[in-house]
């Protein structure tokens, strides 16, 4: 019987409040960095940011003001920018996941990139391939994706279960590999005819009724995005497969004492951020660009760290991050054309955002309180 | 003090005659009888010269929000005085001293060392002053050598840029040998025993000249021997003119060095008495301001049929050497057995391998039907092995979690807790209400997070989820270790009355008193076996130390 009290029901541990506490039964620096970012810290950092951009941008000779108009009327206001925005947001949302399931484990997904053009060129050739089959060719590229992304994060997560393979270190070396593969393949079996010529390295276009369209302005990508966030939260926070999740993460010798079967969340956990980071790859070949080349991952994959943080772990959250992040990147094209800055300014943003949320002084400083200071101080005896 | 053989021995308990040990210290505190001893009511310690007011708190306050961590504290050191403060976890005791070593700056009151009552600012302007802190938790770095980690922060230096170790070596010898305490300077810290790294720690305060040094719950993290030779070292460092305040659980430990106690409660002291005047039941009275049952009242046990049966068992521990080496060992339903023993005796690796949680090299253990020796701690719990685990902070609880969720770290997955993979809130909130108050676990609701509760109620948490699925073997490892008075006799009340409802339980313990107030059969442990078992009536707390320390 679901009465009145659902509302009041617990929330998921991880959420509310935590106690200011040293980070001994945490899994790493970064599941800490998240857990103490309080909502406000993250609203100090974007101004901040924004702050530092309009001097860098003023300092260009242009009004930031206007300049910051210009991004957001090109992200929102003008004529259909705002599906652009939506369009650019799913696979971010997907690529923030990818990087928040693992990091709920407190495993660090630095390979969402590679994972995502794995599940790009494997999504776009069999859409292509399974053209005639009309939406049911797109469901077939989405969930190819999703599986040559799963490929990835498998051989990540059995590397760290059985191996003890640092997940970073075989993410990023992975990163490196996938780039190798794909360009192959792009150059060599999967290339198109028509780019066959010119030595373009593309695959075939898909065909139209095999590509994701937009439903009444909404890219159905981004329904696709957002229905995954919410199931990943309600997962994470509602099922005991989510508990064992976090769990794992917040106290690995606990959950290994209450029985927790560590490795397999580990694996699992890696495979299903990976198979996220693959469905945005397809997404973006499917909906965006209609076809595979290598330019196609662009920054997708490393926004996804800046999502993730930003969402501090919380599934539901990307979804808001990673509209953040559309908007900059939908806008930045508009803001060189209308006011000759360097579309680059968005990425200096991100990376400024990105280094202000990772930095915990921040947040001390904010909160700086008698009990804080004991626990600052304590770590430093005698010097 | 010194002729103190007038005081009758406490009824009932047969003691040994104790040897005239008022003027000896070390060496007769580490021979096992003297060391297994209830507390006697005066130091077995020499005592040294008694100077000048070194420390002097008038009227101290601190509140955090609503909470009053200290109210009006008064209280005084001397030179050359060990003071021991007492208390329940909570009492206030730490932030009684972080505000001595400048970490929490006071509400109201004054702190005056040798004199000078301006406040102290932090920590350096605490050491400038000749106050010195070791913490509970060491601030060492690991990877670094002895002498490295002394001079860390001021390093000396030739020509600007070579590091000086050799004068660093040379004081670390210097020193541990005007101490009495014998490190080596080329150690790595990773590689030293606890004990030792708290030897270095002192040194390291020492060697900042202090003549005030505060040690937070020092003995926590010792074994008896540590303890012991730890409060030997005390006891020199007090003669030779160095003030010392200790913050402490152990009214044994009270007993055998302090000089002076403050007893605090719900910050507030309510109570200062020299040693030479009160005793164990004294002490433990004013921690808790009613009487405390040392001893357990219960029934003798009725035996059933046997729950675990372990024969020849094998375990390695971390490094790899034979730490279990052919234990043999039976609990029957509805008896406790107490495994005693000096800790690194294979106890925790034992404990590990019955919970699942470490592979077993060989031997066969069974609990009922349940092969023990290939299960994963999921199959342990579900065959009705409660484990109270030795370290509850890594392994009993997750820190971040609501108690709730702690309530049930290990059956979430099942019915009630969780329909088809969904969790049910609802019964996860009634469960934990439910065991909150039968537990008596002190909070603010079951959804404060198990992290901000203290050791004992943090303690409760793990006992109340340990006993409330009705295990057919209860396992508990140091279950009151870190833990205030009142808690101690609340769990030890549950622990038998899990034995009355037809559990077996299995108690390791490197508390003697532990042991002995609650076994029904004693197996005493060395070197990883069973070396000798008794029934509680035939134990002799002689025996048991001399068996303990391996003289069998």
């Amino acid at each position: 019987m679901s009465d009145t009290r659902t509302e009041e029901a617990p929330p998921p541990s991880d959420g509310g409040p935590r106690e200011p506490e040293a980070p001994k039964d945490r899994a790493g620096l970064l599941a800490y960095l998240i857990g103490h970012q309080s909502g406000v810290v993250i609203v100090v950092a974007l101004v901040i940011a924004l702050l530092i951009g309009a001097a860098l941008i003023r300092y260009q000779g242009v009004n930031p003001w206007y300049a910051y108009e210009v991004l957001l009327r090109g992200a929102l206001v003008n004529d259909g920018a705002l599906t652009r925005t939506l369009q650019k947001t799913a696979p971010l949302v997907l690529t923030g996941l990818a990087v928040v399931l693992p990091l709920r484990v407190g495993l660090f997904n630095i390979g969402a990139q590679g994972q995502l053009q794995l599940g790009a060129i494997f999504g776009a050739w069999v859409a292509y391939v399974a053209g005639g089959a009309g939406f049911l060719g797109a469901v077939l590229g989405m969930l190819v994706g999703i599986v040559f992304g799963s490929v990835v994060g498998l051989l990540v997560g059995v590397l760290k279960a059985y191996r003890g393979v640092h997940e970073v270190i075989s993410t990023i070396m992975l990163n490196y590999i996938v780039a190798g593969v794909t360009f192959w393949l792009v150059v060599g079996p999967l290339q198109g005819e028509s780019s066959r010529t010119s030595g373009i390295p593309q695959t075939e276009s898909i065909p139209e009724a095999a590509r994701l369209d937009t439903v009444a302005g909404v890219p159905v990508g981004f329904a696709v995005a957002v229905v995954l966030a919410a199931v990943c939260w309600w997962v994470l926070g509602r099922t005991t497969f989510g508990f064992r999740f976090n769990t794992v993460g917040a106290n690995k010798e606990a959950a290994r004492y209450a029985g927790v079967p560590i490795n397999r969340v580990v694996v699992l956990s890696m495979l299903a951020g990976a198979g996220l980071a693959g469905l945005a790859g397809a997404l973006e070949a499917l909906g965006t660009l209609h076809r595979f080349e290598p330019a196609i991952v662009g920054s997708l994959g490393f926004d996804g760290i800046t999502i993730a943080l930003l969402a501090r772990a919380n599934p539901l959250a990307t979804i808001p991050a990673a509209f953040l992040v559309g908007i900059l990147r939908t806008g930045a094209a508009g803001l060189q054309f209308q006011t000759g800055i360097a579309p680059e300014i968005v990425d200096l943003l991100l990376a400024l955002i990105l280094l202000m949320v990772s930095i915990p002084v921040l947040g001390k400083w904010l909160f700086r309180s008698r009990a804080d200071k004991q626990s600052v101080a304590t770590t430093s005896w005698g010097n | 003090m010194s002729e103190s053989t007038s005081r009758p021995e406490s009824e009932g308990t047969p003691h040994p005659t104790r040897g005239d040990t008022s003027q000896s210290h070390l060496a007769d505190i580490a021979t096992t009888d003297a060391a297994l001893e209830l507390p006697p009511e005066q130091s077995g310690f020499g005592e040294g010269v008694i100077g000048e007011v070194l420390l002097d708190i008038e009227g101290l306050s601190k509140s955090f929000g609503s909470v009053h961590a200290n109210r009006d504290i008064t209280l005084n050191v001397r030179r050359g005085e060990i003071v021991a403060l007492l208390g329940e976890n909570g009492a206030g005791k730490s932030t009684l001293v972080n505000q001595i070593f400048g970490l929490i700056t006071p509400d109201r009151g004054t702190v005056s060392v040798k004199g000078d009552s301006t406040p102290i600012k932090d920590p350096r302007d605490a050491i400038r002053r000749g106050v010195g802190m070791v913490h509970q938790h060491f601030q060492l770095v690991p990877v670094m050598t002895v002498a490295e980690n002394m001079v860390l922060g001021h390093e000396s230096t030739r020509a600007g840029v070579v590091l000086d170790l050799d004068s660093a070596r040379r004081m670390v010898r210097e020193l541990s040998e005007k101490h009495g305490l014998a490190v080596d300077p080329d150690a790595e810290v990773d590689d030293l025993p606890v004990g030792t790294q708290q030897r270095v720690e002192i040194l390291k305060a020492l060697s900042r000249r202090v003549d005030l040094l505060i040690l937070d719950e020092p003995t926590a993290v010792l074994t008896p021997q540590e303890t012991d030779e730890l409060l030997g070292v005390m006891r020199e460092l007090a003669n030779s003119g160095t003030s010392i305040v200790f913050i402490t659980h152990k009214l044994r430990e009270v007993l055998a060095v302090a000089d002076r106690v403050y007893v605090l409660r719900q910050g507030e002291v309510v109570g200062e008495v020299a040693t030479k005047e009160t005793d164990a039941t004294g002490l433990a009275t004013m921690m808790v301001g009613r009487e405390v049952v040392l001893s357990i009242d219960k029934e003798p046990a009725t035996p059933g049929e046997p729950v675990l049966e372990i024969e020849d068992l094998h375990v390695r521990d971390d490094r790899g050497l034979a730490a279990v080496d052919g234990f043999s060992l039976t609990v029957n339903a509805g008896e406790i057995v107490g495994v005693a023993g000096v800790e690194g005796n294979g106890q925790r690796e034992l404990v590990e391998a019955l919970a699942g949680m470490r592979k077993v090299v060989s031997g066969r253990m069974r609990l009922g039907d349940l092969d023990l020796t290939t299960a994963n701690p999921y199959q342990t719990h579900h065959a009705g092995l409660g484990h109270v685990p030795e370290d509850r902070e890594k392994h009993g609880i997750v820190g971040s979690y609501s108690i709730a969720d702690n309530l049930v770290l290990n059956e979430f997955d099942q019915a009630p807790y969780a329909k088809s993979g969904v969790r049910q809130f609802d019964a996860v909130r009634e469960n934990a209400e439910r065991l909150r108050e039968e537990f008596d676990i002190r909070s603010s609701g079951v959804f404060q997070t198990a992290g901000s509760l203290s050791g004992g109620n943090k303690q409760k948490v793990v006992v109340a989820r340990e006993m409330a699925f009705k295990p057919k073997l209860l396992m508990a490892a140091q279950p009151t270790r870190g833990v205030d008075v009142g808690s101690i006799e609340f769990i030890h009340r549950r622990i038998v009355e899990a034995r009355d409802e037809g559990a077996g339980v299995l108690l390791v313990s490197a508390e003697l008193d532990e042991i002995l107030s609650l076994s029904d059969r004693i197996a005493v442990v060395h070197g990883g076996t069973v070396v000798a078992e008794m029934r509680v009536e035939d134990a002799d707390r002689t025996e048991i130390g001399r068996l303990m320390a391996g003289d069998h």
